[in-house]
């Protein structure tokens, strides 16, 4: 399996007064045409390393890796205008929130043709491709929508508009930070069967990043589980059950069951060692 | 089964005329003394509504609230706060970020006239788990957890006999979720509480209460008990939806 994305020894620091904070240290790993899930609590630097891959780590915070290469590409250094070709057309970014993420004052139309136009499509051609991806995230009234602006759609449609316009420029990789957190049980799982054709149909890579471990083991292919910046446990989705590490087997055994009664919950017990 | 909070035929209507949103929609349920009750919801399904309805915090437009048998009175008496009291959602919104951890627990102390303010408050952060290092801190010296068991000792600081829950692990992580359950699950048996726990997650209402009601649309589609539900014995397809629904992903796309 080729990797469309290689990071190796990525380091992410925010200067403190006491000098800089880590708070991604030293993760690699490679992706391929599948599904990754990031698992982690919050403060965990699951979101900074999505983040640091797009070159969206915030003014300040210093991003070093042994290698960080997207399709051949060094990321490392890379000028605005590799960045400006690589974003939005090949890589993309799905945030947790639509409330927050999308333009209030722009329809949702005006804001997918403005992700999806390049250089040469016409403004006619650019709305019959955000019409179609509306239709592919399933809303049911393309043109209603279309022409909506954020304040007038429900949450799970404005994050499968979110969604339409990262998809729009048609991306090899779509990082989701959290992309269905703000969303209500059975409309993430509408997200996530949208997510799931899209890469099967047309062989993107995923990240997925999530706080939530059992909805991330149901729907990823893999699963790397982060605490205090580092990578603690890399586990298949299918063997989680199997997980080693006991921040893992933690996060696993103090979720509440509906089948099962524990009580009191199993806590997690902090172990120094582990963020070392 | 004498009640001790029951809800009869409950409507909350938001706004006048033509803009009027009905978000509850004659509800009904009672609570026994020592039981706890939960209800789930989807967001808009009007469960957050109910509780702040009891409280007196939504324009209820129908229906009766009784406590131990008798209506509670509108506007709200000081008396009733000494019985019921809420914990909100968000610990990062639901505390002042101006006033100490103090200052929050002591101010329903005064308004109720309770003396040895100053041994209650200690006595307060040590049932929930803070020591007295805490009492001086601002909110935003502490973390989520921690500013969620402060509004949890702000609410059992004046006795009360009820607590409504309003989504009380929603916004923490899932392994200070389980630290706030099992502080909530000691003291109710330590005293006694009876619960009204409202949340979107189906697994923590199944771990925390031992009936519960199922709302859509501002309706209870259904009420069950605990063991009905684990027993997959739910007669509503919505609340067959929101079980599958909590059990994750499905790679055949079934949702």
């Amino acid at each position: 399996m080729s990797a469309i994305l290689e990071v190796e020894n990525l380091r992410v620091a925010y200067p403190s007064r006491q000098g800089p904070v880590e708070v991604v240290r030293g993760v690699s790993f490679a992706l391929g045409r599948e599904r990754l899930g990031i698992v982690g609590e919050s403060g965990s630097g699951k979101s900074q390393t999505g983040r640091a891959i797009l070159g969206l780590t915030a003014a300040g915070g210093r991003v070093t890796a042994d290698r960080l290469h997207f399709d051949g590409i060094d990321l490392r250094g890379a000028s605005p205008r590799i960045w400006r070709q690589l974003r939005g057309r090949r890589m993309s970014m799905v945030m947790q929130d639509p409330k927050f993420s999308l333009n209030p004052v722009m329809t949702i139309g005006r804001q997918i043709v403005e992700a999806g136009r390049r250089g040469g499509v016409s403004r006619r051609d650019a709305k019959a491709r955000a019409l179609e991806m509306l239709e592919a995230v399933q809303i049911r009234d393309p043109g209603r929508v279309f022409d909506a602006y954020p304040h007038e759609l429900s949450g799970g449609m404005g994050q499968r508009a979110m969604i339409a316009m990262m998809l729009v420029g048609r991306p090899d990789l779509l990082i989701a930070d959290e992309p269905t957190s703000a969303l209500d049980v059975t409309v993430q799982l509408e997200v996530l069967g949208i997510l799931d054709d899209l890469v099967r149909d047309r062989g993107m890579g995923l990240v997925f990043i999530s706080h939530d471990l059992r909805l991330v083991s149901t729907f990823c292919d893999r699963v790397l589980v982060m605490y205090a910046g580092r990578v603690v446990e890399e586990i298949a989705a299918a063997d989680l059950d199997r997980a080693t590490h006991p921040y893992t087997r933690g996060l696993l055994n103090c979720l509440p069951r509906i089948d099962a009664e524990a009580r009191p919950l199993p806590t997690l017990e902090r172990d120094a060692d582990w963020a070392r | 089964m004498s009640a001790l909070l029951s809800v009869d035929d409950l409507s909350v209507t938001f706004g006048h005329g033509a803009d009027a949103v009905q978000a509850v929609r004659g509800i009904a349920f009672a609570v026994a003394e020592g039981e706890s009750f939960g209800i789930v919801g989807e967001s808009g399904s009007g469960k957050s509504t109910v509780l702040r309805a009891i409280c007196g915090l939504a324009p209820v437009s129908g229906g009766r609230i009784a406590l131990d048998g008798a209506a509670i009175p509108a506007p709200r008496r000081a008396d009733f706060y000494r019985r019921v009291q809420m914990v909100f959602q968000d610990p990062y919104a639901s505390l002042h970020p101006r006033h100490t951890i103090d200052r929050v627990l002591s101010e329903p102390l005064a308004i109720h006239g309770f003396g040895a303010r100053g041994a209650r408050v200690e006595a307060a952060l040590e049932d929930v788990g803070l020591g007295h290092g805490f009492r001086f801190r601002y909110p935003h010296q502490l973390s989520g957890g921690q500013r969620q068991r402060v509004a949890i000792a702000r609410a059992l600081i004046l006795e009360p006999k009820i607590l409504l829950l309003d989504e009380p692990t929603s916004a923490l992580d899932a392994s200070i979720q389980a630290e706030v359950l099992n502080l909530l699950d000691r003291l109710r048996a330590e005293r006694g509480l009876t619960y009204v726990l409202v949340s979107h997650d189906l697994a923590v209402v199944a771990h925390m209460c031992e009936r519960l009601a199922v709302m859509q649309n501002g309706r209870v589609v259904e009420e069950l008990t605990r063991d009905a539900l684990r027993g997959h014995a739910a007669e509503q397809d919505y609340t067959r939806t929101l079980l599958r629904a909590s059990e994750g992903f499905r790679k055949d796309g079934a949702t």
